[in-house]
């Protein structure tokens, strides 16, 4: 079975999965680096209004973004005991705690969800949304609308994560995946920290630094 | 060759590795069996086709120009075309020519073979590469359409987000062609990573695999960036995000820093790979190892690094403090100090090598003096005094196009010639290569030298009308565009037919040492049946072709 998945270009297993990682790890370098124009834009702009993104800040509930946070980390660490079982070869047991990361995916979703309605209730609009009169100062905005371009970037990673882990935990229960064979596990598990890693430094970002 | 019939036995498969199987163009028939290919050759070749038609495109758009630009008032368009044409120009070029050019045809083309592999890492992502680039062109070419764009490729704000043309779709256009290039750095990177042949260590590749490697990096650190950017670009020209805007806060010059910090890295991108392209070429055709490996690597290395701290030396007239000022014109001199590191060591190479002209070589020549003359200049603009004077003059459109057109031009079509019997199993008419060489390089320099002075004189970039005292030297310009793009049709036409009617070339028609010089012209379907052993450097010519062959065993 496992000299069957060796692709034809490859004259080796070991380099075969060797390949498949150093992929992953480049593909996350450049996401980190998407959001890292990001983050620039956000120290730039900290920078110029240090008091008006205190005051857009203080729009956001700390004890929202810390649920999410201890729900992202929580899903972490059940995709990391996902890897370490099918690495025993218990692909049915990944398959479950894949499934389980999902379900902490979706509830980031929800929460989320809640916490942007907020928003929307207090005016806390990205530009481009104001009419002219309800328009809060500059700098103001300026916070709330990266505020809602990075959040909202990154909920579009939890998508995409939740989408993977539940590809792969379907794999997985149909024993596509094994001891021998656990590399796309792996890979997704990475993905999955990333997106973990990037709200991390969201968080004090947007909820503490008020 | 002609040596193979006198004693074919004596010699390792003297027609190259996998001559006895059908080869890659032949291997599978039918227009499926192309569009569908996993093949890094065939993927290479459909690149190939995409990018000699946009170079086609970009350059009658450049044409338009040039031709606009005969008398100082308004000869045959009118200044809205002018402005939209000269950023399609841009754009065409830049995304659809040059970034893409050299790495998607000769890298996905060579790469493989000369590490020893039977093909990239990932197939299939490959492919995917190119339908991406090819979504991307289709999406910048319809917002051509529907109107183009009018604010020059670098899309400054707060005019672009104002501007009512279709600058929306341009920059989803050019985040999806960034996609594309992200997909084929991996591909590369991965397979240098992991698909070495046997004995093949880092210091044995041929130098064309390190320029392609260097190139992967940066594209792969700096693309995100400009994908941002644009992305927010995109977004306010949309929705009026305002990220940029003063009016709302948003300072225009964050989006200049953005924009640098992948732009001028790009214009590594497109330079880095014509680097290894002149490496395989001046090693091969003067016969000689190079005079020093290792400075030419190494050196492509310290460009990919250097290169992401000097996006400043754009923005000198944009505000930036003195200091840093001082700092980004410093920091730009490392780059100069790393291109002349190398242009030495081409120099060095041809002493004491066995030189044979062919039109490659001819391309060398140009390119170096092209590269020289360019960097000097770039030099010179680096330094804020001078470049307070030239900015945003003609001066600053003749250095980049000097350095980075000709740069890429040259080396372009120095590949297109010197690996066109491994792609294709003939040989050019090699007069006509030489003498559409000149042409193109005669063309190419009396379009941009005298640009060099109008910019001195003081005549703005992007204007559509000037000074009648201008004129001289834009008649001068506009008919060199005329004659290069002359030159480039001949060129093209000579390899054209050179494809039906050349003379049939053997595996290695130059007596290059380079690994893909093992295998048969055209090679087959993957390259070689095994892994290959070995045993030497890509640029072992103290050996005979025989010897070399067998320190380099492939089945
Ligand atoms: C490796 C080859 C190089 C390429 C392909 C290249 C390309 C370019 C391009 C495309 C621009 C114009 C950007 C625009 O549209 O505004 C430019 C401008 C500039 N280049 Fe280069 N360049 C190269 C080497 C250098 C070097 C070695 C230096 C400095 C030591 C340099 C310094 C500058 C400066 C200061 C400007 C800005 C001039 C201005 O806008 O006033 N370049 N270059
Ligand atoms: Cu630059």
């Amino acid at each position: 079975m496992s000299a069957q998945r060796l692709v034809e270009q490859f004259e080796s297993l070991e380099k075969q999965d060797h390949a498949a990682r150093l992929a992953m790890w480049m593909f996350l370098g450049s996401e980190t680096l998407l959001f890292g124009a990001l983050f620039a834009a956000y120290a730039y702009y900290r920078g110029m209004y240090p008091d008006e993104f205190v005051q857009a800040l203080h729009h956001n509930s700390v004890a929202l973004g810390t649920t999410n946070t201890v729900v992202l980390i929580t899903s972490s660490f059940t995709v990391a005991l996902g890897v370490h079982f099918i690495r025993e070869n218990k692909a049915r047991l990944t398959a479950g705690l894949f499934v389980v990361s999902t379900l902490f995916g979706a509830v980031f979703l929800v929460v989320k969800g809640i916490e942007y309605s907020h928003h929307i209730h207090e005016n806390a609009l990205p530009s481009g949304m104001y009419t002219f009169i309800d328009k809060p100062p500059a700098g103001v905005v300026l916070g709330y609308t990266l505020y809602w371009f990075m959040t909202a970037l990154h909920g579009l990673h939890v998508i995409a994560g939740m989408i993977m882990l539940a590809v792969v935990a379907l794999l997985c229960w149909k024993g596509r995946y094994g001891a021998h064979r656990n590399v796309a596990v792996e890979n997704v598990g990475l993905y999955w920290h990333l997106v973990d890693v990037v709200w991390i430094f969201l968080w004090p970002l947007f909820y503490l630094t008020d | 060759m002609s040596q193979a019939t006198i004693d074919a036995d004596s010699r390792p498969n003297p027609l190259g590795v996998g001559a006895d199987h059908p080869d890659y163009l032949r291997a599978d028939s039918g227009l499926r069996s192309w569009l569908l290919t996993k093949d890094h050759k065939r993927i290479a070749l459909m690149f190939y086709v995409g990018v000699i038609l946009f170079l086609g495109l970009g350059g009658v758009f450049a044409l338009v120009l040039r031709t606009e630009l005969l008398t100082p008032e308004q000869t045959f368009i009118d200044a809205n075309t002018y402005n939209q044409m000269f950023t399609l120009h841009g754009i065409t070029m830049v995304w659809l020519f040059m970034i893409p050019a050299v790495p998607t045809v000769f890298g996905n083309f060579v790469l493989p073979i000369m590490l020893g592999a039977k093909d990239l890492a990932f197939p299939r992502i490959n492919l995917a590469s190119f339908y991406i680039y090819v979504l991307s062109a289709i999406i910048l070419l319809g917002a051509m359409l529907a109107g183009g764009a009018d604010t020059g490729w670098t899309f400054y704000v707060p005019y672009s987000t104002t501007s009512p043309t279709a600058v929306t779709w341009m920059g989803i256009g050019i985040f999806v062609n960034g996609i594309s290039s992200i997909m084929t750095s991996v591909n590369f990177i991965v397979t240098t990573h992991t698909m070495r042949a046997k004995g093949l260590s880092w210091h044995r590749m041929p130098l064309f695999v390190w320029a392609t490697y260097a190139t992967s990096i940066i594209i792969l650190f700096a693309t995100p960036v400009l994908g941002m950017s644009l992305v927010l670009l995109a977004l306010d020209h949309a929705f009026g995000l305002s990220l940029f805007n003063p009016r709302y806060g948003g300072d225009p010059v964050l989006f200049q820093h953005l924009f640098w910090f992948y732009s001028h890295p790009a214009v590594y991108i497109m330079i880095l790979p014509s680097f290894g392209v002149i490496s395989e070429v001046v090693c091969s055709f003067s016969h000689n190892q190079p005079a020093s490996y290792r400075a030419i690597a190494y050196s492509s290395l310290g460009i990919a690094f250097i290169g992401f701290f000097t996006w400043g030396h754009h923005m000198f007239v944009a505000g930036l403090s003195e200091f840093d000022a001082g700092v980004f014109g410093a920091l730009s001199m490392f780059v100069a100090i790393f291109s002349a590191i190398k242009v030495f060591t081409w120099v060095a190479t041809l002493r004491g090598g066995s030189i044979s002209f062919a039109t490659p070589m001819l391309y060398f020549l140009w390119f170096l003096f092209l590269f020289v003359f360019g960097g000097m200049t770039g030099v010179a603009v680096a330094t804020q005094s001078l470049d307070v004077h030239w900015h945003d003059t003609y001066f600053v459109v003749a250095h980049f196009h000097f350095i980075m057109v000709g740069g890429t031009l040259t080396s372009f079509l120095a590949a297109a010639h010197y690996w066109f019997p491994k792609m294709f199993g003939r040989l050019y008419d090699e007069r006509v290569g030489l003498l559409t060489s000149v042409a193109v390089f005669i063309g190419f320099v009396f379009t941009f030298l005298p640009q060099f002075l109008l910019g001195n004189g003081g005549m703005p970039r992007r204007y559509f009308t000037y000074p009648e005292r201008y004129q001289w030297l834009n008649v001068l310009s506009t008919g060199g565009a005329w004659l290069l793009g002359a030159g480039l049709l001949l060129a093209l036409g000579n390899l054209l037919l050179a494809l039906k009617w050349g003379k049939r070339a053997g595996p290695n028609p130059w007596g290059s040492r380079s690994f893909e010089w093992i295998t048969a012209s055209p090679p087959s379907k993957h390259n070689f049946e095994e892994t290959p052993d070995i045993e030497r450097s890509a640029y072992d010519y103290t050996l005979s072709e025989e010897v070399a062959r067998e320190r380099a065993k492939a089945r």
